[in-house]
């Protein structure tokens, strides 16, 4: 499916550009686009390294099993394939927790980590597992309680009220993250039912 | 509000002396588990960059070339007649595809429109309640190299459909229209 959305994505855009007459447009773009996606990631490689060998103190130290141990009952629902004391739901919970504190840049390093876990758990197969799907599921509907980039754009634009709407913002993503969890379920049930 | 924005000011230097100073009680090696942990994010940032590559020019070669405007312009009517304000489309549309690109259009409608117009605020929302689902994809399932992705990307996009509409009705609910 990726294969298909890729090259989708560029074979119209490029056919687009011949009928527009946007192919300077384009030739900028291939380039552009590349070394916005390297920028990226040597962006990323300071918080990667910084979080990961952070979480890995709080791995050995056992931090990350307390943490799964006081949300197991939610968690264990959402991801019933994880064993119990298994690292992969530390790391998802610690992924939620800094999703949740707006802290975007810890949350995409744990959320890796996360991944690899239940890759790991799937006997590393190259096919994404339930697990990994709801736990996309989950990070696609987005869990901020404070989205602190929009208050400062707000505040920038001298709102009146920069945070008035972080209320609003919280009830819209509970309700986005619950209906991704029962897509994802309905999703669930489907393929089980087929296969 | 105060509370909030301390709260975001003091939690990660909190968080980070509370797992030092839980690992030194441990008798953890901290410094070495450190480091080992830290080799991990080097290994993982550098194999992530083909696929951010492949993904980003794809995308931005689609919107340069004006194709994401032209199908904009086609599920437009569709979004407007379940009620989606035609100001907001564009955004709607491009939440799930770039991060940077809605950003910028969140704060451009801000800008245009006002900060406390009914679309400053529901752009502001929306922004907040849904996230960049093919960055997400793209980036942990390239991480661990996952080549057939089931219906990730499906269940993806239909939570931010979801999204859309839980901001929509909120803001509407709280705020009220126009």
């Amino acid at each position: 499916m990726v294969n298909i959305i890729w090259v989708m994505l560029t074979a119209i855009g490029i056919l687009f550009a011949m009928i527009n007459g946007t192919m300077n447009e384009v030739n900028e773009a291939i380039f552009n686009g590349a070394k916005e996606a390297v920028t990226l990631c040597i962006g990323l490689i300071s918080i990667l390294v910084f979080w990961l060998g952070m979480m890995r103190i709080a791995e050995d130290a056992g931090l990350l099993k307390k943490l799964a141990a006081l949300f197991r009952p939610i968690v264990k629902r959402l991801f019933p394939e994880v064993p119990n004391d298994h690292p992969a739901m530390g790391y998802i919970l610690s992924n939620m927790m800094a999703n949740m504190f707006g802290l975007g840049n810890a949350a995409t390093p744990l959320g890796i980590k996360a991944m690899e876990e239940l890759k790991e758990l799937n006997g590393g197969k190259n096919e994404a597992s339930r697990s990994m799907i709801t736990f996309l599921a989950i990070n696609t509907s987005s869990l901020t309680l404070i989205p602190t980039t929009v208050i400062a754009i707000r505040m920038n634009y001298d709102s009146a009220s920069p945070t008035d709407i972080v209320g609003p913002t919280l009830v819209a993503t509970f309700c986005s993250t619950l209906a991704a969890i029962m897509i994802d379920r309905y999703f669930y049930y489907r393929r089980t039912r087929k296969g | 509000m105060e509370i909030v924005s301390v709260i975001s000011l003091w939690f990660i230097p909190v968080l980070i002396g509370f797992i030092l100073l839980y690992g030194t009680f441990k008798r953890v090696p901290t410094y070495e588990s450190f480091v080992e942990g830290g080799k991990e994010g080097i290994k993982i940032a550098v194999s992530i960059i083909p696929f951010l590559v492949g993904m980003l020019v794809a995308i931005s070669v689609f919107r340069a070339s004006g194709a994401l405007e032209y199908f904009m312009d086609y599920i437009r009517p569709g979004l407007e007649a379940i009620g989606v304000p035609p100001d907001i489309v564009p955004l709607a549309i491009i939440r799930p595809i770039s991060g940077t690109a809605a950003l910028g259009m969140t704060s451009d409608l801000i800008a245009v429109h006002g900060p406390d117009s009914f679309v400053g605020r529901l752009a502001s929302v929306l922004q907040g309640s849904t996230d960049t689902t093919f960055y997400v994809l793209t980036v942990y399932f390239g991480a661990i190299g996952i080549k057939k992705m089931g219906d990730a990307l499906k269940v993806g996009l239909l939570a931010d459909l979801a999204g859309i509409i839980a901001a929509i009705i909120v803001v509407t609910l709280v705020f009220g229209s126009v």
